[in-house]
C-alpha cells in the first residue's frame, strides 16, 4: 500500500525525521482563507513556498505538479491549477492521476540535494540503506550512470541503524562534521519508522541540507508491508481508494486478485503464476492481455460470476479466455460455475475456455452441450490462439 | 531415490484443527503420506478426523517423532509456528500460509539460518506454497496428488497451478517427477532454487530438473550461475511474468518488477547465458524436457568440479 506524500510528512514528523511544515488543502478557497487569518505556515514571515499535488507516483516536478510560490497571494491561483488536473508522470501510465489534495509548504533555502532510501532486500534479508549525493535525479538513472555515486549498506532490522552506520553514511555524503551525530538519529529514527510500521520502502528525494545548516526531508514517499496492514491500524487509515482502480477495489472485496492492464483480452485464471503465465501466453499468440486474474483455488459459480462482471466492466475488453486448471477443485464443477455465471452475466464477447486436470475431458464436454457460445480448448497456447483469433473475427 | 521426502517421511501437521489442515491433513493421509497428528494449542488430547491432537510441537516430537511438520496456521500467527517446529527439533518445515508479513519472514529466516551454521540441520520450505511431493511416496502440501507420476524430472517452482501445469506434460509424456517442491511465491522464504537443484543433482533417480520462476528478485539468475558451475543435469527454465508491467504486485507478493531489476526478460536472458534451456511458451514445458533427455549428450560439463 502506498500513502501520499503528504501523510508520509506527518509520519516522519512523529518518529523524529524533520520536514518543512505545511498544510494540505482540497480547495482553493480553503487555501485563501488559511492565507488571510494567516495560520499555521502563513503565521510567520516566510515569503516562498511550494504547492504540491498529492497523488501516489513519482515524477511530479516534470509533470507540472509542483508550483513555487513566491507570495502567499500566488498559493490560490496555484491550488486552482493543480486541482481536477490529471497528471501523467512516467510513474502513472498513460490515464494519469487525478489531483484531489494540494499539499502547502515553507520553502526551503537549499544549499546541497541527497538521495536517501531504505529498501526490503529480498537477498540479503536485510534492510538495504542507498544514499546518493546526486539528490534530486531519478535514483535508476544515477545507478546506470554513476554506480560510484551510490553507497548501498545493509541494516540489520534487529540491530536497527547504529551510530557507525550514520557516521559512514554521512562521511559518503560529504555532510558536515558538525551534523553526523543529527544525521545518524535522523537515520535510526527512519529506520525504526520502517520496522515499526512494516515499510517495504521509504524514499526521500530529496534530503537537503539548508543554507542555516539543517537537513530536511524535502520529498516522502512510502509503501507498505499488505500482508503486514491487518496489525498496521494507523496505517490502513491512511489509505486512499481514489487513488486506487474501481475495479480492482471491487475484485478485493470479493477476494479476487485482479490487476487491470492495458490490453483488450481479458484473462480467468486460478492460481498467481498460471495467471501471469496465461498473460504471457495471450501476448505469444499475438493479443494483448486487458488483465491479470487470479480466482484463487474456488471457481465457484458466485465467484466465477463476480469475475467475469469485473472483466465485462473494463469497455476495453474484446473477448475473454478462462484457463483454470482443475487440481483438488474438479473440471465438471468448475464447468458448472462457468454456464450458471455465463447465462446470468449474458457475456457479449467471444469465450474461450480452456480446462485441463482433473475431470477435464467432462468439463469440456458439459461446456461444448451447454448451447453457450463458447469455444472449448484442450492446450493453453491452443487456448490463447483461440481467444485472439475470435477477437480479430469479431472486429 | 527422490529428495528430502520418501514413504518413510513422518509427517505432522500444524494447525490441523483449522478448515485447510484438516482438509488436507486428510488428504495427504488418503494420499498414502504418513500423517501421524497434528498441533492445536488447546486442543491436545483429543482426536480430530482420527488424527491425534497435541498442544504443542514439543509434545508431539515427544510422542511420534515426526520428521517433518505441515503448518496451515493462519499468517498472523505462523512465523511463531515455524519457529516453534525449529526449537522442537523438526527438520523439514512446510509452511503452506499465505500472506504472512515480509519482516516476520526476514526475522524467522535469520533464526533458521543462525541454527544451521551452528551445526542443526532445519530445512524450510516456503511459505505460501503448494508443498512438496515424492509421487508414490509421500505428498506433504496441497498439490493434487494424482496429476504426478514417479519418474525422472525434479520440479522446483515459484508456483502452485503452474507447477501443476507442468507436471500433468511431465506425467502425459510419461516423463514422470522424482520429486516436486514448491518453494513459495514470496520475497522471503526458506529452501531457494539453488538448494533444491543442488539437492536433484546429487539425487540419482532424478535426471533432467524443470525450474518455474518469476518475475522479482534474482534467485532464479543465483540458481543458474550455480547450475553452470557445479551441475551436469539439464535444467528446463521458464519464467512467468513477460507481460507484467513494472511496480505492479502479481498475486504473490514477490511477483514485482522493482528499481528495473527482476524483469522476466532480463531474467530469460541470465538464465541462457548460464546454459539453462529456456522456454518461452509454457505449453511446451514438457517437450522441451522430453527432447533435452532423448538427446542422450544431455550431461553437461559444470565449469567449476
Amino acid at each position: 500500500m502506498n500513502i501520499h506524500e503528504y501523510q508520509a510528512k506527518e509520519l516522519f514528523r512523529s518518529y523524529g525525521v524533520a520536514v518543512p511544515s505545511g498544510v494540505v488543502v482540497d480547495s482553493a478557497d480553503e487555501a485563501r482563507r488559511l492565507i488571510s487569518e494567516k495560520q499555521g505556515i502563513f503565521s510567520g514571515n516566510s515569503s516562498v513556498y511550494a504547492v504540491k499535488a498529492q497523488i501516489h507516483a513519482g515524477g511530479r516536478g516534470k509533470a507540472g505538479g509542483v508550483k513555487i510560490a513566491k507570495s502567499p497571494s500566488d498559493i490560490p491561483g496555484f491550488v486552482e491549477t493543480l486541482l481536477g488536473k490529471t497528471l501523467v508522470t512516467h510513474q502513472t501510465g498513460p490515464e494519469g492521476r487525478l489531483v484531489r489534495k494540494v499539499w502547502i509548504e515553507e520553502g526551503a533555502q537549499i544549499s546541497r540535494e541527497y538521495y536517501l532510501s531504505l529498501v526490503l532486500d529480498r537477498s540479503s534479508r536485510r534492510i538495504s540503506i542507498l544514499a546518493s549525493t546526486e539528490g534530486g535525479m531519478e535514483i535508476e538513472e544515477v545507478s546506470a550512470a554513476h554506480p560510484e555515486k551510490i553507497l548501498t549498506l545493509p541494516v540489520d532490522p534487529e540491530m536497527g541503524c547504529k551510530g557507525f552506520v550514520g557516521r559512514r553514511v554521512a562521511a559518503f555524503l560529504g555532510l558536515p562534521v558538525t551534523l553526523y551525530g543529527a544525521f545518524s538519529t535522523m537515520l535510526s529514527n527512519l529506520t525504526r519508522f520502517f520496522v515499526e510500521t512494516d515499510c517495504m520502502m521509504v524514499e526521500i528525494n530529496p534530503l537537503i541540507l539548508t543554507a542555516d545548516g539543517r537537513l530536511l526531508a524535502l520529498d516522502a514517499k512510502v509503501s507498505f508491508d499488505d500482508n503486514a496492514l491487518y496489525r498496521q491500524e494507523k496505517v490502513l487509515a491512511l489509505r486512499d481508494l481514489f487513488e486506487e482502480n474501481e475495479l480492482e477495489i471491487e475484485a478485493s472485496k470479493h477476494r479476487l486478485n485482479y490487476v487491470k492492464l492495458d490490453g483488450s483480452i481479458a484473462c480467468m485464471v486460478n492460481g498467481a503464476g498460471l495467471a501471469m503465465a496465461t498473460m504471457d501466453v495471450i501476448a505469444l499468440a499475438g493479443g494483448t492481455p486487458a488483465n491479470f486474474l487470479d480466482v484463487g483455488g474456488g471457481a465457484s459459480k458466485e465467484t466465477v460470476e463476480q469475475a467475469f462482471r469485473i472483466l465485462l466492466g473494463d469497455p476495453a475488453v474484446k473477448g475473454i479466455f478462462v484457463n483454470i486448471f482443475g487440481g483438488i477443485v474438479r473440471c465438471e464443477r468448475i464447468a458448472g460455475g462457468i454456464i450458471a455465471a455465463a447465462k446470468d452475466v449474458k457475456l457479449h464477447v467471444p469465450l474461450v475456455v480452456r480446462l485441463q486436470g482433473t475431470n477435464a475431458k467432462e468439463g469440456r464436454e458439459m461446456l461444448r452441450e451447454s448451447g453457450l457460445d463458447l469455444q472449448v480448448a484442450e492446450e493453453l497456447f491452443e487456448g490463447a490462439q483461440k481467444i485472439v483469433q475470435a477477437v480479430k473475427g469479431a472486429k | 531415490m527422490s529428495i528430502l521426502v520418501d514413504r518413510s517421511t513422518r509427517v505432522i501437521v500444524q494447525g490441523i484443527t483449522g478448515k485447510e489442515g484438516s482438509y488436507h491433513a486428510t488428504a495427504c493421509r488418503e494420499y498414502g503420506t504418513r500423517v501421524l497428528g497434528g498441533v492445536t494449542p488447546g486442543k491436545g488430547g483429543t482426536v480430530h478426523e482420527g488424527f491425534p491432537v497435541w498442544d504443542s510441537v514439543k509434545d508431539a516430537v515427544d510422542a511420534v517423532h515426526p520428521d517433518v511438520s505441515l503448518i496451515f496456521v493462519p499468517p498472523a500467527f505462523a512465523a511463531d509456528a515455524i519457529l516453534e517446529a525449529a526449537e522442537a527439533g523438526i527438520e523439514l518445515i512446510v509452511c503452506i500460509t499465505e500472506g504472512i508479513p515480509v519482516q516476520d519472514m526476514m526475522r524467522v529466516r535469520r533464526i533458521l539460518d543462525i541454527r544451521n551454521e551452528e551445526g542443526e540441520t532445519v530445512r524450510l520450505i516456503g511459505p505460501n506454497c503448494p508443498g512438496i511431493i515424492t509421487p508414490d511416496g509421500a505428498k506433504i502440501g496441497i498439490m493434487p496428488g494424482y496429476i504426478h507420476k514417479r519418474g525422472r524430472v525434479g520440479v522446483v517452482s515459484r508456483s502452485g497451478t503452474l507447477t501443476y501445469e507442468a507436471v500433468w506434460q511431465l506425467s502425459g509424456l510419461g516423463l514422470g517427477e522424482s520429486t516436486c517442491v514448491g518453494i513459495g511465491g514470496d520475497p522471503v522464504r526458506g529452501l531457494n532454487f539453488l538448494d533444491v537443484l543442488a539437492l536433484f543433482e546429487k539425487d540419482p533417480e532424478t535426471e533432467a530438473i524443470v525450474m518455474i520462476g518469476e518475475i522479482g528478485g534474482d534467485d532464479e539468475e543465483r540458481a543458474a550461475a550455480f547450475a553452470k558451475a557445479h551441475m551436469t543435469k539439464p535444467v528446463i527454465g521458464f519464467i512467468a511474468g513477460l507481460t507484467a508491467p513494472p511496480g505492479r504486485r502479481m498475486g504473490h507478493a514477490g511477483a514485482i518488477v522493482s528499481g528495473g531489476k527482476g524483469s522476466a526478460r532480463d531474467k530469460m536472458k541470465a538464465l541462457e547465458s548460464y546454459g539453462i534451456i529456456v522456454v518461452d511458451n509454457p505449453s511446451v514445458i514438457g517437450k522441451t524436457v522430453a527432447e533435452a533427455l532423448s538427446k542422450g549428450d544431455y550431461r553437461r560439463v559444470p565449469t567449476c568440479h
